[in-house]
């Protein structure tokens, strides 16, 4: 590890002509709603179709973010804004076994899956979960958990600043619901599926919604993941909402396995009680344009928060982790870990923000950001945000951006081992501690198989 | 064993070696002493295989095949091994996980079938009692946070259990205290046999004592400048590399 890279890069300003196509395509988004409002909105209890037409409004006045905007500088949504509007179809075709087989995790204790962001049910497995657990579709549990809905969905994400989120919001109509009541340990992990299919002719999109609450003692893992049925490009527009109730222990995992040629931009908002632990590991494996956004607010004391990360990413692809810790209470810890192996032309960048508020004394933040570039034309941009109100706080952050380390690489083929080999060994033990701290065994053996093709492709 | 013809070497725009000729035959153990900056480490990476190096003339003959220009893990599975003046600290490979893959390439390449997991940790454990290395190191990433003397161990460790047949120590007695140098020589001297040798590469004659040399060359300026038994070696601690300046050349061996 080198050298710490500091912001860079340059702000170019987005031509009239470009505009004038952007309010083009913020133009058909809002048509598409009109289209889909009208065939939605009267299945939906009216707080919620009125919260997707403030939604859309207010998407309208948002428009598509620009490079000009400080958290999207080096990420350009021209490509998504200009390419995609049309809605996924809600047809199954393409979902073989063999591709269920692929994407499915072993050892999981319910299954949701979604086709195109819409509940599958003769795909899902959802028998044999213990008393009063529900992982089930948005869409149903709109009418049997009602007032549980109401009250948290749409109350963390943010949908007033956040053009992306404002556009799921917007389209919401289905997507993941998971209810752990209080004092109640789910064994094994709940794993929500969110497939998509492409289209032949289109870059169709998908919004995909996720709530997740959990009670007070609850204890569950639960593994959000995001895959392509094929190598089709599609856009997944997708925002999840946490809330981890007093004392819950979570264990959360975002697994990306987009399509190589998808968009896929996510926001999770976690809304941590007092004395919860969450812990949640985002772990990027596939798309070509990939945002990632995690807010998580500390709202009581004594709360342990976790945000780790590891993204692959090779060819021309771009991924984004943006993460914000808000220390709002004393007494939290905050654990963050990111870590990023590029190849190709990649790029990625890291923004990690953590806030420390007055009242948060005794805060124990600790952020650091790694990357390996296996190319010269890979590149990084990263920054750490430091916001701290309090006088009484620890809160480290580190940022290293390197190379395979050419002494290592000689001292392994030194004693014997093949080139191939020692980069491999050098790469796997690199992401070896982000691997290690993932709890399920299923996972673990995604991510040592998807690093077992990084060698191949940054060779090719 | 091993032939080195007017080996002349560059690197980083500089003449480090200027014409180094050395033949070691089966069995022996050559010294090669010399003041810092004389070129002696830079003898052992170019014949481990380091790229950092640039050959500008000469030939290096292994076994009787040329040398130069092979892969560094080639020459390791041939059985050359360079234990490292500084060995590198590899955070996340395991240090046990990562010797038995060296060892099994080394294998494979003789035509030996692989150790299992059991046969490795029995060799393992033997070789690491021999050098009173703890045990518990095997299960830490490769050299992290080691010590001085336990790395320099390790690399004495790693060499007797990949066996090789060309052994070349790069000043592995340096910054060792006088229990790991006894610990050190003992299992170099272990290792000593008729069909293999070993080139140690030390500036202080301390060493030589414990691991007695067949031959001892001293390197100045990039050539040998003189060539003896291990008489030689004690008439440079007692006359300092100074003495070397008034002296005519000597013929090199």
């Amino acid at each position: 590890m080198a050298h710490v890279a500091e912001e860079s890069g340059r702000r170019t300003p987005a031509p009239n002509a470009r505009a004038g196509e952007r309010g083009r395509s913020v133009a058909r988004y809002v048509a598409e709603f009109e289209r889909f409002d009208r065939s939605t909105a009267s299945h939906q209890p009216a707080w919620l179709a009125e919260a997707r037409r403030a939604a859309i409004s207010r998407f309208g006045e948002l428009g598509f973010p620009t490079t000009q905007q400080e958290s999207w500088r080096f990420t350009s949504v021209t490509s998504i804004a200009e390419h995609t509007t049309v809605m996924s179809s809600d047809g199954q075709a393409g979902i073989t076994t063999d591709v269920l087989q692929r994407l499915m995790l072993d050892g999981t204790s319910a299954l949701a899956v979604f086709v195109n962001g819409r509940f599958a049910p003769n795909l899902s497995v959802l028998s044999s979960l213990p008393k009063g657990v529900v992982v089930s579709s948005l869409k149903t549990a709109l009418e049997s958990h009602a007032g549980l809905i109401e009250a948290h969905l749409t109350q963390a994400a943010d949908h007033t600043n956040q053009a992306f989120v404002a556009l799921n919001t917007a389209f919401l109509e289905d997507g993941g619901f998971i209810f752990i009541p209080d004092d109640t340990v789910v064994s094994g992990p709940l794993h929500v599926l969110f497939i998509s299919t492409g289209q032949p002719d289109a870059t169709a999109v998908s919004h995909p919604r996720v709530l997740i609450v959990t009670g007070e003692h609850s204890q569950a893992q639960i593994i959000e993941s995001y895959a392509g049925a094929n190598e089709r490009p599609y856009f997944t527009n997708g925002v999840t909402e946490v809330v981890a109730g007093p004392n819950a222990v979570i264990d959360h995992y975002k697994l990306q396995r987009e399509s190589s040629k998808a968009f896929h931009l996510g926001s999770m908002y976690l809304t941590a009680q007092r004395g919860s632990t969450f812990s949640s590991h985002s772990l990027t494996l596939g798309g070509s344009r990939v945002r990632n956004d995690e807010l998580a607010v500390l709202r009581g004391e004594g709360i342990d928060c976790t945000l780790n990360g590891l993204y692959l990413a090779g060819g021309a692809a771009l991924v984004d982790n943006h993460t914000t810790i808000d220390h709002a209470m004393p007494h939290c810890g905050s654990h963050e870990v990111y870590k990023g192996i590029l190849w190709g032309r990649a790029r990625a960048v890291f923004n990690g923000k953590i806030i420390v508020r007055p009242d948060a004394q005794k805060t124990d933040a600790k952020q650091t950001n790694k990357a390996l570039l296996l190319s010269d034309d890979a590149q990084v941009n990263t920054k750490p945000e430091l916001e701290i109100f309090a006088n009484d706080v620890k809160c480290t952050h580190g940022a290293a951006i390197g190379q395979l380390d050419e002494d290592a690489l000689f001292y392994l083929r030194s004693r014997g081992l093949g080139h191939a080999e020692a980069r491999a060994m050098l790469i796997h033990a690199f992401a070896g501690d982000i691997i290690n701290r993932v709890k399920v065994a299923a996972l673990q053996a995604q991510l040592e198989t998807a690093l077992l093709t990084v060698l191949p492709q940054e060779t090719a | 064993m091993l032939e080195i013809k007017n080996l002349q070497v560059r690197s980083g725009g500089k003449d480090i070696l200027r014409g180094i000729d050395l033949t070691v035959k089966k069995g022996e153990v050559h010294a090669i002493m010399g003041p810092n900056g004389s070129g002696k480490s830079t003898l052992a990476r170019v014949l481990a295989g380091h790229p950092d190096y640039e050959v500008v003339a000469g030939e290096v003959l292994y076994e009787g095949k040329p040398l130069l220009g092979i892969d560094p893990e080639e020459r390791a599975r041939e059985g050359v091994f360079m234990a490292f003046q500084y060995p590198v600290e590899i955070p996340g490979v395991n240090n046990a996980y990562f010797l038995k893959a060296a060892l099994n390439a080394v294998r494979k390449h003789k035509g030996l079938p692989e150790v299992d997991a059991m046969e490795f940790m029995t060799l393992v454990r033997e070789r690491a009692k021999m050098l009173e290395l703890d045990a518990s190191l095997l299960s830490r990433p490769v050299n992290e946070g080691f010590s001085g003397g336990e790395k320099k161990r390790n690399e004495i460790f790693q060499m007797a259990v990949l066996e090789p047949r060309l052994a070349i120590l790069d000043e592995t007695d340096s910054g060792l205290d006088i229990d790991a140098l006894r610990i050190v020589a003992a299992g170099v001297n272990v290792m000593r046999a008729p069909d293999r040798a070993f080139v140690v590469i030390t500036h202080y004659q301390r060493l030589l004592t414990y691991i007695v040399p067949d031959f001892v060359h001293v390197l100045q300026n990039g050539r040998i400048a003189q060539s003896g038994d291990k008489e030689l070696a004690l008439h440079l601690e007692e006359k300092g590399y100074g003495w070397l300046e008034k002296e005519p050349a000597a013929v090199n061996r």
